[in-house]
């Protein structure tokens, strides 16, 4: 065996880079950004979610250089939003402010304005369509006609009348006297991707992470959490909403107060994203004396962008795991939940296990060596 | 090791502890405001109420009531594992006992634990580094005091260790191994591991066989008769406050009902409850 | 097309002065972390992230960059480093330590020692030197603020009792300025030293835990040992480089055939002695 150098990183890199587009070009087929944003609606909400920035554009580009690895697409949105100044916060956003496409509620039967289904994978029969397989545009562009003519107007109209019910299941638990509301907090929030996240944690922060957090790892968190490994047994979804919430910033040579009445004047609209919101009702035994105790409903909370619904469902079961203070099991540690969903922090460090770790190795060894006395 | 017997070591002074929001019944109505030790009107439990106690140098002061009395919670307030609510507490051996060892910043708090108090506990997976030597232990209080010598800590951990009977070859295995009376044994030497002037003891032989309880026992003993350090010993059972302590004070529902030398509670109870406190043990 | 519209050296303006805030804070308390808003970057976290953010940050047009890994310039890992570094600023590279102006590295202090005016960036992955005793962050956070370590030197002490001799390999904890005690990276325990007293500025980056903390040029760095058990770097007895013939610098031992022979850890270190060698040898007009 010769002299062993460590050279030729650079070219080995180039080669690596080289194939890697190999892989993607090989098949003799390239995928239109168009099609992946058209056709690839849930992967985009995903990666939007994950990599907490909006742009359905660029996150089909991401998923098309990524190949189609939610991980590597939110890395790349997530890098691209590292250089984006910010420049504006939004006015807060009333997530019952929106052209609603899908309203549903477990715990009622009935909800004022009535239980929207929308579009949802949810009633569907998982049954693979070899339909699909040779899918035509021009059949596609019929169907649509079809759908979109005069005689189905009803379908929208029902949307639009759930604008005028903004009265959600909650309100209604809380005209009973039976929710545990918790003190309002208006105060000014910190931003976790501006500011180190501290513990204890605000809950704001805590949603912020959660919000953003690797849709797998919540999950698999919130399941735990109602499987036992929480204290968040029997909670039943109060209300779940998708839809479009407009966004509005305020005039920037403005002097008002955020969000007060002057500023809801000036402000300027600059568009509208699609968020999930989860409102679930979870029952908390109440000591109200010696002998006396009594069943209240928490409240957990979960919003996320785009039409994440396991996702933000495991936001709010986390959500009250965490507010409880208790910390019996890890789902309510915060700091075990909080540093340990994100997509970016985990897959990286997990990654990171691949580079080259022989001169500590080799430190390990002296020591060893020298402990045995070889 | 003269002791004198007159000087304070420690000085407790009106210590309570609550658990709850109280309200205006239960913080200005008094005992009789009270269910035992709990208000009904907020669901506040209470404690400690207004807690004075003084440990005399070389002296050892038992404190002895059912589970629920408040005599553990006196020790985590006094070893800084809780938080009174209310109440000072003095040690001759932190500035000449003049400031309230509650009221000092984290830090001195920590020096106080480490050098001037040590504690075994009831359970000594809270007192002791189970994955830890036994040695280990021991050295765990001097490194925390600034020792940076290996053969001194090691020489006073294996002198200490000794002290407690534990066999020279089982020095350095980790406690998780040991029976549960070696395990309160090696909790005891860490304890005096920089010779505190003020042990604390808690329920130590509960859990334990009856003749490895003789043992501990009888070591405690023999501990006080050598360097004469004052003791806080708290136990539910009559029988080891008789054969440890010279004083003793009764609790009951975080009060203190009764106080005295040992021999004259035992022989003459005044308050009902110790009368069947002494007589259920009879 | 979209790599044009990233500004110089990647960050906004806004972002590389808030790390540098970050930097001075970390200055002017040697060794305490200082939690940043650590970025996103295009590579991985646990890739350098949190040195890459220093490097950004501070990089200037006139600067002059090197980077290592495991002690090699060519090291695939630095090499990737090194081309998101000049393709976002085009700045020059180099490999000779004492050319340049900001050295970023994982996991090795060069050789060549380093004076006024040089940076040094440290790769961290775990910033933390108490973390295997207390996993808690918040709890962490106060035993640096009570100044309470005996649980770091515990562990030491444990394990002389086990073994007879400390056996931590790399990233050996040390005291800076006789306060804070801080995880040097997984530098081996041959380049504790020269963090101590050293003439250039040390700046350690943890991207994915976000902290970033520093040794001021001149500081006094203690490796954490026993008064009878000091510290103790790796043995070099018997260990000459097969390539230039170098003793007494850290090396990498390669198993060839049945016998380890031992080559420079620091490529360019060796690089250079060996020139120095030639130089001399053919000076000498070649002379058997």
């Amino acid at each position: 065996m010769g002299y062993i150098a460590v050279r030729g990183g650079a070219e080995a890199i180039e080669a690596s880079i080289e194939r890697l587009k190999y892989m993607r070009l090989r098949k003799g087929r390239i995928l239109e950004v168009a099609a992946i944003e058209a056709g690839m609606r849930a992967l985009i909400d995903q990666v939007m979610s994950e990599a907490s920035l909006y742009d359905e554009a660029m996150a089909a580009v991401s998923i098309k250089q990524a190949e189609g690895s939610p991980e590597e697409a939110v890395f790349l949105m997530r890098a691209f939003r590292s250089t984006l100044p910010r420049s504006h916060y939004s006015l807060t956003l009333d997530s019952r402010d929106m052209r609603v496409e899908r309203r549903i509620s477990a715990s009622f039967k009935e909800i004022p304005g009535g239980q929207i289904l929308g579009a949802s994978c949810d009633y569907t029969h998982r049954l693979i369509d070899s339909v699909l397989i040779d899918e035509s545009e021009e059949e596609a562009s019929q169907w649509v006609a079809d759908y979109l003519s005069p005689a189905e107007d009803d379908r929208s109209a029902v949307a639009h009348e759930a604008l005028g019910a903004p009265l959600s299941a909650i309100d209604y638990v809380r005209a009973l006297g039976l929710l545990r509301d918790r003190p309002i907090d208006d105060g000014e929030p910190r931003d976790v991707t501006k500011r180190a996240l501290e513990f204890p944690a605000s809950r704001s922060e805590r949603l912020q992470i959660l919000a953003r957090g690797q849709t797998g790892a919540v999950t698999a968190l919130g399941y735990a959490a109602i499987r036992g490994y929480g204290a968040t047994l029997h909670p039943t979804v109060g209300e779940l909403r998708v839809g479009l919430v407009s966004v509005y910033v305020p005039d920037p040579f403005s002097t008002s107060q955020h969000d007060d009445a002057e500023a809801l004047g000036n402000a300027y609209y600059v568009g509208e994203v699609r968020i999930t919101a989860v409102e679930t009702l979870v029952p908390v035994s109440v000591r109200r004396g010696p002998d006396k105790s009594e069943i209240e409903f928490e409240l957990g909370f979960g919003a996320v962008l785009g039409q994440n619904e396991t996702k933000a469902i495991a936001v709010s079961l986390l959500d009250q795991c965490l507010e409880t203070g208790e910390k019996r099991y890890a789902t309510q540690d915060e700091e075990f939940v909080l540093l340990h969903v994100d997509s970016v922090e985990a897959t990286g460090f997990i990654s990171h296990l691949k580079l080259p770790h022989y001169v500590s190795f080799q430190s390990k060894l002296d020591s060893v060596r020298k402990a045995r006395g070889t | 090791m003269s002791s004198n017997f007159d000087a304070k070591a420690l000085d407790l002074r009106g210590v309570s502890k609550w658990y709850g929001p109280t309200c205006p019944r239960c913080r200005e109505g008094g005992d009789t405001a009270l269910e035992m030790n709990y208000c009904p009107a907020c669901g506040t439990v209470f404690a400690l109420r207004d807690i004075s106690l003084t440990l005399y140098e070389g002296e050892v002061l038992g404190v002895v009531g059912e589970s629920g009395s408040g005599k553990s919670t006196i020790l985590n307030c006094l070893y800084y594992d809780q938080e009174p609510s209310l109440g000072t507490a003095f040690l001759s051996s932190f500035e000449g006992g003049s400031v309230d060892i509650f009221s000092v910043s984290a830090q001195a708090k920590r020096g106080i634990r480490n050098s001037l108090l040590g504690k075994v506990y009831q359970n000594p997976v809270q007192g002791l580094k189970m994955r830890f030597s036994s040695i280990s232990n021991v050295a765990e209080k001097l490194i925390a005091a600034g020792q940076r010598r290996v053969a001194t800590m090691e020489a006073r951990a294996i002198d200490l260790l000794g002290h407690v009977n534990i066999p020279s070859y089982r020095m350095r295995e980790a406690p998780e191994f040991f029976s549960g009376g070696m395990q309160q044994r090696v909790q005891i030497a860490k304890a005096l591991s920089n010779n505190p002037p003020v042990l604390l003891l808690d329920e130590v032989t509960t859990g334990l066989d009856q003749s490895v309880q003789a043992k501990v026992l009888d070591l405690v003993k023999q501990i006080q008769r050598e360097l004469g350090i004052s003791m806080l010993l708290v136990s539910h059972d009559l029988g080891v406050v008789r054969m440890l302590a010279d004083r003793t004070a009764v609790m009951l529902g975080g009060r203190i009902v009764e106080e005295g030398l040992t021999d004259q509670i035992l022989e003459d109870p005044q308050e009902p409850y110790t009368q069947e406190l002494v007589h259920s043990m009879l | 097309m979209r790599k044009k519209l990233y500004n110089f050296a990647f960050f906004d303006e806004g972002s590389k002065r808030e790390v540098r805030r970050a930097i001075l804070k970390a200055v002017a308390i040697p060794g305490y972390q200082v939690p940043f808003a650590s970025r996103e970057m295009p590579i991985a976290r646990g890739w350098g992230t949190g040195g890459l953010q220093i490097t950004l940050s501070l990089v200037g047009r006139d600067d002059v960059i090197k980077v290592i890994d495991q002690g090699a310039d060519e090291s695939v890992n630095a090499v990737s480093i090194k081309r998101l570094v000049s393709g976002t600023t085009g700045i020059a590279t180099t490999e000779d330590t004492r050319e340049a102006t900001i050295i970023q590295s994982r996991h090795r202090i060069p050789e060549a020692p380093l004076v006024e005016g040089q940076i040094l960036v440290l790769q961290v992955p775990t910033p933390e030197p108490l973390r295997f005793v207390e996993p808690s962050e918040y709890a962490t956070k106060r035993l640096h603020a009570e100044k309470e370590y005996s649980g770091a030197y515990l562990a030491l002490f444990e394990e002389i009792m086990k073994h007879g001799h400390v056996s931590t390999g790399a990233d050996h904890p040390v005291t800076v300025e006789d306060r804070y005690v801080m995880a040097p990276s997984p530098i081996p325990r041959f380049d504790n030293p020269k963090l101590n007293g050293s003439r250039a500025l040390i700046l350690l980056g943890a991207g994915r835990e976000k902290k970033i903390y520093a040794v001021p040029p001149f500081a006094k760095v203690a490796s954490l040992d026993f008064e009878d058990h000091p510290f103790e770097v790796e043995s070099l007895v018997g260990k000459r480089c097969r390539v230039c013939g170098a003793t007494g610098v850290y090396m990498d031992e390669i198993v060839d055939a049945a016998a380890a022979v031992y080559q420079c850890n620091d490529t360019s270190h060796c690089d250079a002695v060996l020139k120095a060698r030639r130089a001399a040898f053919d000076g000498e007009g070649g002379a058997a």
